[in-house]
């Protein structure tokens, strides 16, 4: 992959000579890199901060959404044993996408996760390379005359800057990472602000805007399943009452010669 | 020869090693430039699992200058390729 080891080798490379030509006085050369070096760490550790931040809205957006997915399905059950299967639909079709964000949101806390643990490790190597550096200008500020000291600062720099370059790759990576989990942040706040897992109970009798774009949104085979799923575990006690009620219904209808007869003598004495 | 996983570790590797990491390195390339998604992962595991296993981690307090520079490991076939298009993984 000459292309990556080419470029990366070449960025070093510019950087370090951009330094040396700097470099009048190798003292300086030093303290002036040294002083980037710190800088660059600092950099890190706000990057490790911003991925943080993000992490957290995401997690507190889960545990919202969370509530949600609780409060629809308790009310899709009781809007099924009163009978109104259309409330409980909808209600299930909210839940749904609740659902699907929240898997979204999942899979985004633990990559972010895994980028906040790679930041970590990083700017550890590197505030081990700079203590590194650190020790080793003083050595050459002390030992070398000015030409030998311009062979060593680049060979510290170099060490040091590729290490850097790397830093600056993984920050770079996990920039682009946070970016795009702020825009499902985002998205799921839009959701949430147009009271797409509000409350069903505060829904007026008609269908509205967020029903019908729910619908859209929502996976109705997945909405229906579940709707007969409900249907099934709250029929075990309908059922229960549905069987006792066709026992003892039909009954009176499978009693019809006696029961006519009766019902006749009984009409026709009144 | 010292290579380095970019978001991981430095290694050093033998002398000896250095025509098989160039031959699965010039593999990676063909799989990239070829455009065979179905092989990178394959390729790029291969590549890094050999400089892993036979190479030992440079100290973190070694100041020393890499021979060779290989991708992270989740770098995307997408990444890897616009890689060669010009547009690149590094930063400025």
């Amino acid at each position: 992959m000459a292309g990556l080891t080419g470029r990366m080798s070449t960025v070093v490379k510019a950087k370090v000579s951009k330094l040396l030509d700097r470099a009048e006085d190798p003292a300086e050369t030093l303290d002036y890199s040294y002083q980037k070096q710190v800088e660059q760490l600092q950099n890190v550790k706000k990057g490790i901060a911003d991925v943080v931040t993000a992490k957290k809205r995401l997690q507190m957006q889960e545990t919202s959404l969370q509530q949600s997915v609780v409060k629809l399905d308790t009310q899709a059950r009781q809007a099924l044993s009163a009978g109104n299967e259309d409330l409980a639909r909808t209600a299930l079709e909210r839940k749904n996408v609740a659902q699907t964000e929240l898997q979204g949101l999942d899979t985004q806390v633990g990559e972010l996760e895994d980028q906040q643990q790679k930041l970590t490790d990083s700017e550890q190597k590197l505030r081990a390379k700079i203590e590194a550096f650190r020790t080793k200008k003083e050595v050459i500020k002390a030992q070398y005359s000015a030409a030998e000291a311009q062979v060593r600062i680049s060979e510290a720099a170099t060490g040091v800057g590729e290490q850097m370059a790397d830093v600056g790759l993984a920050m770079q990576r996990a920039v682009d990472k946070t970016e795009n989990m702020k825009a499902r942040a985002d998205a799921v706040s839009e959701l949430e602000a147009a009271g797409t897992f509000d409350d069903i109970t505060a829904l007026g009798a008609g269908e509205d805007d967020i029903d019908r774009q729910l619908k859209q949104l929502s996976s109705q085979p997945a909405v229906d399943n579940e709707l007969a799923k409900m249907k099934g575990e709250l029929g075990d006690g309908d059922a229960a009452q549905i069987a006792a009620g066709a026992a003892e219904a039909p009954a009176p209808e499978q009693a019809p010669p006696a029961g006519e007869g009766q019902e006749a003598s009984e009409s026709g004495a009144t | 020869m010292i290579v380095r996983i970019s978001g991981e570790d430095q290694y050093r590797l033998a002398d000896s090693d250095a025509e098989r990491v160039q031959g699965l390195e010039s593999a990676l390339a063909a799989v990239v430039e070829g455009g065979r998604e179905d092989r990178f992962d394959d390729a790029l595991r291969a590549l890094l699992d050999y400089v892993r296993t036979h190479g030992s981690p440079v100290a973190d307090d070694e100041l020393e200058g890499s021979d060779l520079i290989l991708p992270p490991s989740d770098v995307t076939f997408e990444e890897a390729s616009r890689e060669f298009t010009g547009e690149g993984l590094i930063p400025d």
